[in-house]
């Protein structure tokens, strides 16, 4: 008896808690807001990398030559990333995610 | 209460079945609705299991013999701090405690990557309610932990007395929760390949979460050793036991999977490289936590017979086989992004390392598998034996030391010669000193790979401690900041290099102790009278007195009786005391007297151990109870219904008895040096894994950093 009880009473909260999404249908999420949340992450790795770059002919591991294509390259490839959000940024409503 | 956990249990299969569903058909259709309905399906799941756990806890300290499992593995006079830990001894409350840490695993990243990774985090979601599904599946068909008693006993069998052990309330859940952790970056590489992304956005959504479940996994690892040293009385740490081999290879893996998918990050290499470390791993956790549980292959950590040992090799097959599948379906997507630029790179030594450390693993594999091997090609079940382990791995451990202090030196992409001259030039003079110093003022050159390892350690520790040094000061030329500013802000604003580094110096550190206390251990196994005295490595060992106790032994483990000695050791003018022991447990076995009961159950060492960061002194006593057999006979036909008080009566006339007119009892004596490092070195490399773990400043203040960053695009954009 007890194991019915249980079996019904959580079914029927399990039950509610996964049906809510589908009772929303009309709020979809923003597919920029992914987007935007994926560049960013890209934008923090990047910008280590460059970091990592400077640190290391800093310490005399990279010479100047190899430091300067690298961090160049870095930049390329980071300028890349900004472009990307400064397009989508213009389009996300304000209450994004990272404002 | 045991109807609520099976009902949970049930629920939470079916919602599981259903996460799976509503997101694959999410992920399809692109219907979002029921990608966050599939997600909320995976909270759902850990709620459920989250409330089946604590069921179960409640019953085993509650002393609940209507639950079967409590009554197999608790009893009344089980400590309570052993009661909690009752759970996750037997195979049932494993199960259970594998399912709800993977929900927990799996509801946290999936509630942190809910607004990211769109395309992948639905089949990621689809690839963990898989892996619950099958736990959730094998517990309601064949384990289940809340099968109950019709007519519950008065009192239970208790918990097996080798697992009342500290370490032994956090080792489990400790390996457990690395096992499963290691799911979660699993799933999100399916995930990757079925949404065709293999970049590396899943890999920056989950590394943190690998790097949680390594540090579990060693710490389990840690601890198990820990155990071993000091509770089953042989004196060692690591035995290459089935079970030992089977959670040191998905760390292995594992380690090389956090390297290789730097490189991948960085510069998009090693793609295919990486998803089949990521797959191997979780299928070697699936397999480590099958070898623990099946009893497939004989080893003092697997406690009892398995019923789901097919089951398991289904579901290891099936990973296998799908993984292996999707993996060789993507390959053309699955092509690097550059090509190594220079053998003298960090990302060349990076890949040196991976096969050092898969290398390691498949010698581990063979040697640990081979009595399956041998039994399946010759009929006779064969083992290769401890001797076979170090000398296959001794050479590649070397090796991997030597790369953990080469790999911090070098930049990404090229190093030039006379750069990489430039930073070694140092670490290998400290190496040559230790050499000396070393041949000059100690015995190491006795056990060359141990002096090797000894150098190949101060190699490491001064290449980290260069690299600190140099670090700080190339900030502090950069800010002017004064030295330990510089320092942390350093290591603060590069948590993930210099978390690394803290665990490359633990490392070597931890070598450092195996390699001392594997090659210069003394080592004696005496039989010693009350008064007698022998030497081991300097040390006079005199037994004193024999000890007796009824109730409260030393480790609190609930011991009925324990018998043990008092011992005074002497070295160079200073004195201390040991005090070894053995405890008896009880048995309920019916064919035994009622007083034979008390003495023939299990019996562990205590064994006592005076540590010291140069040396350990380690003792252990087997004390001869055959003295006791004819009057333990003799009142077991006189009082075969004597009351409780009485028994205890008796009990304590044989204790007295044993400690008036001892026996000799046998005694080993083990001098190791260094052997503290091996945990201290574990403690280093915790400490550093959660160093690079922590969320670093810039993800903590993202909004100073956007704007920061949008100056930034704009200088960019100029130049």
């Amino acid at each position: 008896m007890e194991y019915v009880l249980a079996l019904v009473v959580l079914a029927l909260l399990v039950a509610a808690v996964l049906s809510v999404p589908l009772r929303r249908r009309g709020q979809e999420e923003h597919l920029e807001e992914t987007r935007l949340a994926e560049l960013r992450a890209a934008k923090e790795a990047k910008y280590r990398e460059i970091r990592d770059a400077e640190l290391d002919h800093q310490m005399g591991k990279l010479s100047r030559d190899d430091w300067r294509a690298v961090d160049r390259d870095l930049r390329n490839e980071a300028i890349d990333i900004l472009r990307e959000l400064d397009r989508l940024e213009g389009k996300v409503p304000q209450g994004g995610m990272d404002r | 209460m045991a109807g609520v956990g099976s009902a949970c249990l049930f629920i939470a299969l079916l919602t599981a079945l259903y996460a799976i569903a509503a997101s694959v058909y999410g992920a399809r259709s692109g219907r979002r609705e029921w990608v966050t309905s599939g997600r909320r399906a995976i909270y759902c799941v850990a709620g459920l299991c989250v409330i089946a756990f604590g069921v179960l806890e409640s019953a085993f300290l509650r002393s609940d013999f209507s639950f079967a499992l409590v009554a197999e593995g608790s009893s009344i006079e089980t400590p309570t701090f052993y009661k909690v830990t009752a759970l996750w001894a037997t195979q049932d409350g494993s199960l259970l405690l594998w399912v709800t840490l993977l929900s927990l695993f799996s509801t946290t990243v999936l509630f942190l990557t809910r607004r990211s990774l769109r395309d992948i985090a639905p089949w990621a979601t689809a690839v963990l309610g898989g892996v619950a599904a099958f736990f959730l599946l094998l517990m309601i068909g064949w384990e289940n932990p809340f099968d109950t008693l019709a007519t519950p006993p008065a009192d239970g069998v208790g918990l097996n007395p080798l697992l009342r052990h500290p370490a032994m309330m956090i080792h489990p859940p400790m390996l457990y929760t690395g096992y499963v952790g290691f799911s979660v970056p699993f799933a999100f590489a399916i995930g990757a390949l079925v949404a065709r992304r293999p970049g590396a956005d899943w890999i920056r959504a989950t590394r943190r979460f690998a790097l949680i479940a390594w540090t579990f996994l060693g710490t389990g690892i840690m601890l198990g050793a820990l155990w071993s040293y000091t509770e089953l009385g042989w004196g060692g740490y690591w035995a290459w036991d089935p079970v030992e081999n089977a959670s040191l290879m998905p760390w292995l893996v594992g380690t090389a999977f956090l390297h290789s998918i730097m490189v991948q990050e960085k510069r998009g290499m090693l793609k295919v490289w990486n998803v089949s470390l990521i797959c191997a791993t979780f299928t070697l956790a699936l397999l480590g936590t099958f070898l623990v549980r099946s009893g497939i292959l004989d080893s003092i950590h697997a406690f009892g017979a398995s019923t789901i040992g097919v089951q398991f090799l289904v579901f290891i097959g099936l990973v296998v086989a799908l993984s292996a599948g999707l993996i060789i379906s993507r390959l053309p997507l699955l092509r690097s992004e550059a090509k190594l630029d220079s053998l003298l790179s960090r990302e060349a030594f990076f890949l040196l390392n991976n096969l050092v450390l898969v290398g390691l693993c498949l010698v581990i594999m063979w040697g640990t598998f081979f009595p399956l091997i041998s039994e399946a090609l010759t009929g006779t079940k064969a083992s290769v034996g401890p001797p076979w382990f170090d000398r296959l791995v001794t050479p590649l451990a070397l090796v991997l030391v030597l790369l953990t202090g080469i790999g911090p030196v070098l930049a990404w992409r090229r190093f030039t010669p006379a750069a990489l001259w430039r930073v070694l030039a140092v670490p290998i003079a400290a190496t040559g000193a230790a050499l000396v110093l070393l041949l000059a003022f100690t015995d190491a050159a006795d056990s060359w790979t141990s002096l090797l390892m000894f150098c190949l350690v101060a190699f490491v520790l001064t290449v980290v401690s260069q690299e600190l040094w140099r670090g700080t000061a190339a900030r502090r030329t950069m800010t002017g900041e004064s030295w330990p500013r510089a320092l942390g802000r350093l290591t603060g604003r590069n948590r993930r290099r210099y978390g690394g580094y803290l665990v490359h110096a633990g490392i070597a550190v931890l070598f450092l102790g195996v390699a001392a206390s594997s090659a210069f251990v003394d080592q004696r196994d005496v039989r010693l009278r009350p008064g007698d005295s022998f030497e081991v490595n300097g040390y006079q060992v005199t037994y004193r007195e024999p000890t007796a106790k009824l109730g409260g032994d030393s480790g609190g483990t609930g011991a009925p009786i324990s018998f043990g000695a008092v011992l005074d050791v002497r070295k160079d003018g200073k004195h201390f005391v040991l005090r070894p022991s053995r405890n008896y447990y009880s048995t309920a076995d019916p064919s035994l007297g009622t007083i034979s009961r008390l003495f023939e159950g299990e019996a562990t060492s205590e064994v006592d151990v005076r540590w010291g960061l140069t040396r350990n002194f380690w003792m252990a006593i087997r004390p001869d109870i055959g003295s006791l057999d004819k009057p333990i006979r003799e009142a077991d036909a006189k009082f075969a219904n004597a009351s409780g008080d009485v028994q205890a009566l008796i009990v304590a006339a044989l204790a007295e008895r044993y400690r008036r007119d001892p026996p000799p009892a046998a005694f080993r004596a083990i001098s190791s040096p260094f052997v503290v490092w091996i945990w201290i070195g574990g403690g280093i490399v915790v400490l550093g894994a959660l160093v690079a773990a922590w969320p670093s400043p810039e993800a903590r203040l993202r909004r100073v950093r956007s704007l920061y960053s949008a100056r930034l695009g704009q200088e960019l954009s100029r130049a």
